[in-house]
């Protein structure tokens, strides 16, 4: 594995997550560096989207989920008692499979969030900033004032990644954010990724293995074991995972042999 | 198992590397036959030959390129399509070193050999085995072969040291020989080269088999030169 010289953005250990009793993932063991895309390929259902959800509490609202182990932000294990979650979201922001933009205009799913986050700055300029780093300020800024539903849905995704962005995360978490697009804007968002990594952490789950290669640094692939229990096989910098995997299993995954 | 149609795709590519492997050998042997028996009827099929071995590499070329484009191979299949290509360059830069040999030949003429044929017979040997135990290596994905071929390589270089030495003393004895002599040096250095070649095979096997990319650091031959 590779040595990461600066602290890490998000560190999971013994990361153990259930469904009741069943067992979804078990002992990840996860590093995320710095401003760096980080890719969670592997079949469905061996976890991904499990354990991205742990980075930010997402799975506390799953009534039966459980969590063991500890997930480091800034040092801290975010599931410490002491933390509250809504905090934790605050610093992880998450954009999710199909854009959901709230019924309301372009603005106000901007405003919105960095309201109830506190901020007290001049609004017009946070919708605009947030808009130009999500790529989506030109194409919109005649338009502000409409419903957010009307754009299409490259455009919406672009419009959930400025909300997300609004509030100044750390770290985004992407949970196959390109599934409902087409190749065009699945391009773009990509292209967007490259710049907010500049300024932020990105954790993309995918299945697109092509979008996984062009797009992120390290690639963490998992795999589900005989009683279906995901598990970290295996993770490396991207170029490295796709070019000369260490493990059978990651190969024959990604050489499109598994199954 | 998933994919068979590029699984069935790409053991046909290596079944065209194999087979324009032993065009690129057969060529090599025979034009110094060739050479040996003076013949230039057999030096201009060869060099006409060199036409299907071009064509081959393409046909190659084409097809491992057809399947970067739309199969989005990774991993090992990744790099053995990338070897795939650098092969099918390599066996096509050997079989022009079959047409340069036949080339020579034509230019001798009908002069008789300045000394006898002893070491070129012996290098072209040296180089056919080589190569058919390198692509046997390729298909094998044979680790230990592919690093221990090239090893082989300072026999053929020795050889050529001792020819030009010897061409060298025919030379100084008999000034009005040298452009009869560089012909034979010519010919032991195409062979010279075919042998490096098959290292430069043997390191893409490596790197199929392993994804390093390593370089022998073969002894240079005493009177090697550029290409
Ligand atoms: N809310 C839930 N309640 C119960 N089981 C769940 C829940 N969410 C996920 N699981 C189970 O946990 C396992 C991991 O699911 P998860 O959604 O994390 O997989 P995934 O890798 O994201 O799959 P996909 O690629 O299909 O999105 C699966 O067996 C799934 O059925
Ligand atoms: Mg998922």
């Amino acid at each position: 594995m590779t040595v990461v010289n600066s602290t890490p953005a998000i560190e999971s250990r013994q990361l153990n997550i259930y469904y009741g009793k069943f067992h979804a993932v078990r002992d990840v063991n996860l590093s995320i560096e710095r401003n760096k895309i980080t890719a969670m390929i592997g079949p469905s259902g061996c976890g991904k989207s499990t354990v991205l959800r742990c980075f930010n509490r997402m799975n506390d609202l799953i009534p039966i989920a459980r969590t063991e182990g500890e997930v480091l932000f800034n040092g801290q294990n975010i599931y410490a008692d002491t933390v509250d979650p809504v905090q934790v979201r605050r610093h992880v922001g998450m954009v999710f499979q199909k854009p959901n933009p709230f019924p309301k205009s372009i603005y106000e799913n901007i405003a919105w969030g960095a309201k109830i986050n506190g901020f007290v700055g001049n609004m017009d300029e946070l919708v605009e900033e947030s808009l130009r780093d999500a790529a989506l300020w030109d194409e919109v800024k005649d338009k502000l004032h409409q419903s957010a539903l009307g754009l299409s849905g490259g455009q919406q995704q672009r419009l959930c990644i400025a909300r997300t962005i609004a509030v100044k995360p750390d770290i985004i978490l992407m949970d196959e954010p390109c599934s409902a697009l087409d190749p065009i804007a699945t391009l773009k968002i990509e292209d967007l990724m490259r710049e907010l990594v500049e300024n932020y952490t990105i954790i993309i789950v995918t299945h697109n293995m092509q979008q996984a290669a062009r797009v992120s640094d390290y690639t963490a692939f998992f795999m589900v074991d005989d009683s279906r229990t995901g598990h970290l096989m295996e993770f490396g910098p991207t170029k490295e995972l796709f070019t000369k995997p260490k493990h059978k299993q990651t190969e024959d995954y990604i050489t499109g042999r598994f199954g | 198992m998933a994919r068979t149609h590029f699984v069935r795709e790409l053991q046909r590519l290596q079944d065209e590397v194999l087979l324009l492997g032993s065009m690129v050998r057969q060529a090599l042997v025979e034009s110094v036959q060739a050479l040996r028996s003076r013949d230039h009827a057999a030096a201009k099929r060869i060099i006409a030959y060199d036409r299907e071995i071009n064509a081959k590499r393409y046909a190659i070329e084409d097809a491992a390129l057809s399947l970067l484009a739309t199969q989005q191979p990774m991993a090992g299949d990744l790099r053995l399509l990338a070897a795939i290509l650098e092969l099918a360059t390599e066996l096509e830069r050997m079989g022009d070193y079959a047409k340069g040999i036949s080339r020579i030949n034509l230019m001798m003429g009908h002069e008789p050999l300045v000394k006898p044929l002893v070491e070129i017979p012996q290098m072209c040997d040296k180089v056919a085995d080589m190569l058919r135990r390198a692509l046997d290596a390729f298909i094998a994905q044979d680790l230990e072969a592919a690093k221990t071929i090239p090893l082989e390589d300072d026999v053929i270089d020795a050889w050529y040291n001792t020819i030009n030495r010897e061409l060298i003393d025919v030379v100084t004895k008999n000034p009005s020989l040298i452009d009869r002599a560089n012909y034979l040096s010519w010919v032991a250095h195409n062979l010279e080269r075919a042998g490096d070649r098959v290292t430069n095979i043997c390191e893409r096997v490596i790197y199929t088999v392993t994804g390093e990319l390593i370089e022998f650091d073969a002894e240079e031959p005493l009177f090697s030169g550029t290409n």
